[in-house]
């Protein structure tokens, strides 16, 4: 084995992300479970000239459904699929 | 160089700038959630080699989804048309998959944490030396380019003056990097990605709408552009004239081949994404899973394009007011309501940020561990390199905010720059190609191969096509030509050189070089990675053959 194999391996075995990392997908979940419900309140309430700016779609209103949306996909697959945090390996001390 | 329009300012509200005051605090929370992770140099700089493949793969392509590449892209969009398809379809999917399939393994399984620490363990010191330096100038030169960049948008759109844009960006990629390192800068480019898709997709469809949905566009644009415009291929023979100055075959010798490779595979502020990942599988995964976002980010960019062409007919012409860079900006003022306004000017800032710190979490990672612990400060213990990791990611950031403050007085000189650094990753991958193909490719040859290709597309660029000698009609076209001629150069030079010199000992190729396995460097695979859907080989085929069924409708 090479000496950098030797190196990275070391560090590898002393690493925390694997154990201490927190998960993405409740932020990404989170921020858009907010962005979509602040998004669609803002639909809720669209005045005549931000339906006339955006050629009459009640944008506001289908952008923070389907934000609302992904953001509870990332939810619930948090939910239904949680990382198991690696077992600790005996210290190597 | 953006230089944004005047009179692009957007009607920003409270609403909007609440969406973005949490985007920012979110970006913060994440620099201090991840902290407690960090106990290793390992960890900051390549996550402690543990991501999953999903995360590393959405990172991977948002890397590369800066502003600059967003607007940009709208911009070559505006200007040639569907043409911009190539620089996704054929100039970028390619690229990816032969990363995935074919050079992770070596890259993954030699440990290496950087690209240029490859070539230390494949040439000598001097091919890595040479590559460190030019890497670590031309990632500061970039992230100063980028937080520039971000200024000029930031003051055309919500009135904030140039300076303070730069160190309030700057200031929050240096927080979030120092404090929780690339699983930090990684994390935020995974949110980044789905914000950017929130903000380009009502953009879109609100377009579409504007100009009669893509019949309607394409009718407006077949009438005041002609036929070429909405066409991938059409006026590219060898000879004939098209707007972006460039015939079939240097499309896809130059931008498919030479360029692409060299930036998708030798980038190492794209490929630290992927060496972040758990295991081989999904390091190998990782560009293959970015290549599938990649091949439909093109309309969310292009559509924009077009559609401002149709909008605003006199776009980049003098006298109109508005240049090709303003394509995206133009519609979110004309289209979007508040709301979905703040959405965007998020997305925008936050691909910015992202692009800059992408550049900044690469540099720290071959400063420290490429310059300072194998030429200045060797063998010290691992804490030491850590918080070296973490001052030196200060001072590049502080180093780009003063690029930043240079940029905006002498742009020019920045872009020359750009051109000039550009041309070095084209002989990066001859090097790459031909030392992980040949043995017998000496120690020497690496340095020399990069050194023959740099100076040849330099030459090419700026004598024979700026001094006229052979006559290539735009830059864009020139640039295709350089890297391929820098590539045959590049290859010539190592063949000639390898002749002449020593090869490396074959005991110290192991792993590192196509058929020279290593048993030591073999790994179990994961539990569940051969599901079907795993499997590296069908992702990336169907990756290739998704794409090449896109050109299908612009191409007749």
């Amino acid at each position: 084995m090479s000496e950098l194999h030797k190196e990275v391996s070391a560090l590898e075995a002393k690493s925390a992300t694997a154990a201490r990392l927190f998960d993405i997908r409740r932020i990404i979940g989170g921020l858009f479970v907010v962005y979509g419900i602040i998004v669609t309140i803002a639909g809720i309430m669209a005045s005549d000239a931000d339906l006339k700016k955006a050629q009459g779609i009640n944008i506001n209103l289908w952008t923070g459904l389907a934000m609302l949306a992904l953001g509870l996909f990332f939810l619930i697959w948090l939910k239904l699929r949680p990382v198991v945090p690696p077992t600790p390996p005996t210290p190597a001390e | 160089m953006h230089t944004l329009a005047a009179g692009l300012r957007l009607p920003t509200n409270g609403l909007d700038y609440a969406i973005m005051a949490i985007y920012f605090v979110v970006v913060l929370g994440i620099g201090f959630a991840a902290r407690a992770s960090v106990k290793t140099s390992l960890d900051f700089f390549l996550s402690g080699r543990s991501l999953p493949a999903w995360v590393t793969g959405l990172a991977f392509v948002a890397a590369n989804l800066g502003a600059t590449e967003i607007l940009g892209m709208a911009a070559t969009g505006a200007q040639y048309g569907v043409a911009v398809v190539h620089w996704y379809w054929i100039g970028a999917i390619p690229a990816m998959v032969f990363l995935g399939l074919v050079m992770m393994p070596f890259y993954y399984k030699s440990k290496v944490r950087s690209v240029p620490e490859f070539l230390l363990q494949r040439f000598d010191k001097s091919a890595h030396l040479l590559s460190s330096i030019l890497f670590a100038f031309a990632a500061i030169l970039i992230a100063g380019v980028n937080l520039y960049a971000l200024s000029i948008v930031v003051e055309a759109l919500l009135g904030w003056p140039q300076w303070v844009a730069i160190v309030v960006a700057g200031l929050f990629v240096l927080l979030y990097i120092t404090i929780g390192g690339l699983s930090s800068a990684i994390y935020n480019e995974v949110l980044q990605f789905f914000v950017i898709l929130a903000a380009l997709i009502p953009l879109t469809i609100l377009g579409l709408k504007k100009v009669g949905g893509w019949d309607g566009l394409s009718d407006s644009l077949e009438k005041s552009h002609g036929h070429n415009f909405l066409s991938a291929w059409d006026g590219t023979a060898i000879g004939q004239a098209n707007p972006l100055g460039a015939n079939w075959l240097t499309i896809i010798l130059g931008l498919g081949f030479v360029l692409s490779f060299g930036y998708w595979t030798t980038n190492f502020a794209e490929v630290q994404r992927a060496l972040s990942a758990k295991n081989l599988s999904a390091a190998q995964r990782t560009p293959l899973i970015a290549a599938f976002p990649k091949i439909f980010i093109v309309f969310l960019v292009m559509i924009p394009g077009l559609v401002a062409a149709v909008v605003a007919p006199k776009i980049g012409l003098a006298g109109s007011g508005l240049q090709y860079n303003d394509a995206i900006p133009l519609l979110m003022q004309d289209l979007l309501p508040n709301g979905v306004l703040g959405i965007a000017v998020t997305g925008l800032l936050a691909a910015f940020m992202a692009g800059m710190a992408a550049n900044v979490s690469s540099f720290n990672t071959v400063f420290t561990t490429d310059i300072w612990a194998r030429y200045v400060k060797k063998d010290k213990p691992d804490a030491y390199y850590l918080r070296f990791g973490r001052l030196i990611t200060a001072v590049g950031v502080l180093a780009s905010i003063g690029t930043a403050f240079i940029a905006s007085s002498f742009s020019n000189i920045m872009a020359y720059l750009q051109t000039l650094f550009s041309f070095f990753n084209v002989p990066m991958f001859v090097v790459f190609i031909i030392g992980m193909f040949w043995k017998r490719a000496s120690m020497k040859s690496g340095v020399w191969g990069l050194v023959a290709g740099t100076s040849a597309a330099m030459l090419n660029y700026f004598w024979i096509y700026k001094q006229g000698v052979i006559s290539i009609p735009t830059d864009q076209g020139a640039n295709f030509v350089s890297a391929i001629v820098g590539f045959v150069a590049g290859a010539v030079v190592m063949v000639v050189v390898t002749l002449f010199t020593a090869p490396k000992p074959e005991a110290e190729l192991a792993g590192l070089v196509y058929g020279t396995e290593s048993a030591d460097l073999e790994e179990e695979p994961a539990e569940g990675d051969d599901a079907w859907y795993r499997k590296p080989a069908l992702l990336g085929w169907g990756a290739i053959v998704l794409a090449a069924l896109c050109y299908i409708p612009y191409s007749i």
